[in-house]
Parts: C-alpha cells; structure tokens; sequence
C-alpha cells in the first residue's frame, strides 16, 4: 500500500467518524422521548389498547353483577388454566339446607358464577378466553403496571374487583 | 479398540470432549451461556491457540422447553401463543405459520382483509426485529449509541402493533382463518407515516453506522460464506442472501398475497458479515415498499373466516412455510382427526444459521467470531426450541 493511499484511507476513516459523531451530538438538542417512569406514567390514550389480564364486564341495569352465564367456556379455552370459576354444587334430596359446596362451572341449573379467579401469573395474555366468551362477558384491563411482592396476590377475585369498580362508578 | 466405557459419558459431554491433551497448549474458553453477546442463553466451547480459534462448537440445551411435545399436549387454538415465545423477536410470522398450517389442514379460505392485515403486521414485526438486530449487534461490537436510535423507531412500530393486537411483543393475533379483530380506522395512515420516517431515517444510519471506519473494519471481509457452504448447512433468510444467492420464501412458494406485492430480495455477492448486515439494512426498505402497498390496498370486508367452535382438521398432513425475519420457518403438522395435532416439526432457520459458525469462524480470531455470531442474527428460543 502506498503513502497515498494509507493517507486516504485515514482521511475516509477520520470523516466517517466525524460524521457519526455529528449525527450524534445532534440529538444533545433535541428532547427526550422516553417516560421516566416512577415520576411519570405513560399517557391514558396510549393504554386505551393495551391488552392486560381479563375482567368481568357487568350487566347494563346492574355494574355490580356481571354478565357471565358460569358456561365453563373460557375455562376450556384458556391454554394455561388460569381461570376458575365455581359455582355452588345443587344439593341432593335429602341433604338441602346444609353447607353450600362449590364446584367447578358448569354445574347443573347455576346460570350464575359463585367465584371467579384468575391467576395473572400463569396467564399469557392470548384472549382466547375472551374470543370464546358467548355472551362478551370478559373484557381486557389496561393496568400494566402490575406489581407485588408474592406471586400468589397475582390471583385476582374478579368480582370482588369487578364490585370494587362499580362501586367507585368507573364501569 | 477400546471397549465402550459407559462412565465416561458423565458429567458435560461438551467440554469432556473439549479437554486439552497433555501435550497440547490450546486454551479451552466457554462463551456463554450469559455472555452478552450470545444473545441469551447459548454456550460456546471454543479451543485457542492464542488469540486464534481453531475449533468452536456450540452447546444447546439451557433452554430447551420442547415445543414440539408441548404442541400434541394442546389444541390447535391453544397452542397458538406458545408460537410467539418461539421467536419472539418475529412472533407474528410464526404465529402466520401455525395458522397457514392449520388453514391448509382445513381447507379453510382466509378473507382478503386478514390477508392484507397480515402482511402489514408481519412486515412490521419484520422491520422491528431488525431494527433490534442492527442495535443489538453493533452493541456487541462496542456501539452503545445505535441501539438507542433503534428503539427510538421501534417505539413507532409497537404503538402501531399494540393499537392492533394489545401488547407489545408476544403478539397473538392470529387465529384460524384469520386475525382476533379488525384494525382501527387509522391503521393506514400511521402505517403510511411510519414508513415514510423510516426512509427518512435510513440516511442518518449510513452516516452513524454503515459508513463508519470501524464497523467497516470489524465486518468486511470476516466470516466470508460462499453460496455452497450456505446452502449445504441449509441457511437461509439474510444469511444466504448476503453469499448472493436470492433464495425468499415469499417469492418462491408465495403465501398470503405476496404474489400480488412487487418487491425487490436485497441479495450482495460479497459472503461476509458486512454483507449480511447490508441485507438487513436493504430489507428495512423492502418491508416498508410491502407495507405501503398492503394497507394501501387493504380491501373492506370480514377479517375473520367462518370456522367452528372446536378446530378439528381432518387426517392428513399439512406443511406451511413463511418468510420470517431470519429464514425460512416451516411447520408441519399431521392429524388424526383429533382436537389435538398427533405430530408437529417446527423448522427454525436460526438452528441452521447457527450450524454455520463452527465453519465460518474456524481460524478467526476471538473478537472476529463476535461480529460473526452476531451477523447471523440468532435468537436462542428458536434454536432451542
């Protein structure tokens, strides 16, 4: 390689790196574009479609009671079994007015749910359960902001939250 | 000849067969599994003499999940988010790929506006994951800066998506016969001026990156792969693009409506690092043409075709192959007529994109077989599915 072409090569390479640092130093100019997120939070609009773990949707006349008929079909639906959903088991002849047992929906002649749970730390967020709901009664929350110290307060009591909300008159 | 000794399989096969003799002055070095630059979890055993790789030999494993199994354990529909995890750089086109395959199975007709609908999302899922790329790789090669200005374009790209599918990375978007819902009435528009800042990007990037005297240097001319040696390892996706060889799934066996779309298959002759990623940078620009012509033409109607409640393909066998951000992904599925698939084989193209790097970086040196592994662009996930 001949002197010229070494000073070439070192002219292209120190340009090159002149350039780079060019593009650099403009964004010193120009403002920021994250969120920093303790002290701020990321806009409402933003979140308007973000797809957090499922909640009931109550019924139009009454926010507090949901619409869900206790079919068991977005528990068949659901690919990691994170949702329960209990109704009370009709007693048999003989055994009425004692203790009220709870089991697995469906159960014969219960149209409505005695408990709902879902475990947020097993869900991931496909919403099939939603898709397959017959009656639209499972709606997506836009909190991502989801943090606890124990993995077991990820089970969420749906409709203890779903009466928490229509009371605070959000729904 | 030796009896077989059944205690000698003990213990880690990989860096018995790694041990140095005793005469021997190679240094035996483990890369990974949390090197930063293997890009997760994939540990490389490699044998030096100096600073020169003789030998180098990935170990898989840490991760392994099974997908496979996981799949006949599940229905169809079921089974569709654990594709996401797959790759989940690129989760849309493996999410494409399960649909086609059970779509295929079914005989099921796609509407044309899920058609459409796909491609945009899948091109962009295309463009953010290499964009993530382009940051993540010239951070191995000591760039801090690049990857800042890539998430700054990808943030676009993920308010588009989540507007669409509700979350941020592990799409899951597709169903059987179509997508989970309609695109908002913007989709279009923002579509359209996402890519126009893309392109209006693009120059600042050559002048930050491409052109720099230093990438320049740790790329040209290392890990040089010529078409055969591609082609026998089974490479595809930009890999094989960069030895020359303009080998596109959405071109050769054209899926969706990429029949219908004019693009161009960036391809350079050169074989080397640079090569591959000048392939990446010429593909952000193929993707945005493809967008602009999909949701362009995103035709009115049903996004969603009429399947029953429970997905039950008929016996038979069905493979669908789509073009993903690094190759060629294939799924082939077998029925029994069953809620559940009787058999799956999931073809993931880093697995061969990673069986090249024994080959390429054979005589390199250390800080050389950095910009190639990350020049093939591998996500562990996949090769250790």
């Amino acid at each position: 390689m001949s002197v010229s072409q070494l000073i070439e090569e070192a002219y292209t390479g120190l340009k090159s790196l002149v350039i780079g640092l060019g593009v650099t130093g403009k964004a010193l100019t120009q403002p920021g574009v994250t969120v920093l997120y303790p002290m701020e939070e990321v806009a409402r609009d933003n979140l308007a479609s973000f797809r957090g773990h499922v909640e009931l949707v109550g019924k139009d006349e009454d926010p507090a009671v949901p619409k869900c008929v206790a079919c068991g079909a977005c528990v068949k639906a659901c690919p990691s079994d994170c949702i329960t959903i209990l109704c009370p088991i009709p007693a048999k002849e003989g055994e009425a007015g004692g203790e009220v047992k709870m089991g697995p929906a469906p159960q014969k002649g219960s149209k409505t749910p005695g408990a709902v749970y879902v475990d947020f730390s097993l869900c991931s967020l496909c919403g099939q359960c939603a898709k397959t709901c017959p009656v639209d009664s499972l709606k997506f929350s836009d909190n991502p902001y989801m943090v606890r110290f124990d993995r077991k307060e990820f089970r969420i009591d749906l409709l203890a939250r779903l009466k928490r909300l229509a009371g605070e008159g959000l729904e | 000849m030796q009896a077989f000794d059944p205690t000698a399989l003990r213990g880690d096969l990989a860096s018995a067969r790694f041990e140095p003799g005793p005469t021997d002055d190679k240094l035996i070095l483990s890369m990974g599994p949390q090197h930063p630059s293997t890009h997760g979890v994939l540990r490389i055993m490699l044998e030096l003499d100096g600073e020169y790789i003789v030998r180098a030999e990935p170990v898989l494993g840490y991760i392994h999940r099974m997908h496979e199994w996981m799949a006949e354990q599940k229905t169809y529909m079921q089974f569709m988010p654990n594709m996401g995890r797959v790759d989940y750089l690129h989760a849309m086109a493996w999410n494409w790929a399960w649909a086609g395959a059970v779509e295929r199975l079914m005989g099921v007709e796609v509407p044309e506006r899920a058609e459409y609908v796909r491609v945009a999302v899948t091109e962009l899922n295309r463009i953010s994951s290499h964009l993530l790329w382009w940051g993540a790789y010239l951070l191995d090669l000591g760039a801090f800066t690049p990857i800042m200005y890539a998430f700054d374009d990808r943030e676009m790209i993920l308010d588009i998506l989540q507007d669409v599918t509700g979350s941020r990375l592990t799409y899951s978007y597709f169903t059987i016969g179509g997508v989970y819902g309609d695109v908002p009435a913007d989709f279009a528009a923002r579509c359209l001026a996402f890519t126009r800042h893309l392109r209006s990007r693009l120059p600042m990037y050559r002048d930050l990156v491409t052109d720099n005297v230093i990438l320049r240097g740790r790329c040209e001319g290392i890990g040089e792969m010529d078409v055969d040696l591609a082609r026998r390892y089974g490479a595809t996706g930009p890999v094989i693009r960069g030895s020359g060889a303009p080998v596109d799934t959405r071109r050769a066996e054209p899926y969706g409506v990429y029949d219908r779309l004019e693009f161009r298959v960036p391809t350079y002759p050169q074989g080397d690092a640079m090569a591959r990623y000048m392939v990446r940078m010429d593909e952000l620009v193929t993707s945005c043409d493809i967008i602009d012509q999909a949701v362009s033409a995103l035709p009115e109607g049903p996004v969603q075709a009429k399947v029953g409640k429970t997905v039950k393909p008929p016996k038979g066998e069905a493979s669908f192959a789509v073009e993903g951000a690094r190759g060629k992904i294939l799924i082939h599925l077998r029925s029994d007529g069953g809620p559940k698939p009787y058999r799956v084989k999931l073809r993931a193209p880093g697995f061969s994109n990673l069986s090249v790097f024994c080959e390429l970086s054979r005589g390199t040196l250390l800080a050389d077989a950095v910009s190639i592994l990350g020049s093939l662009d591998l996500v562990i996930p996949e090769i250790d599915r």
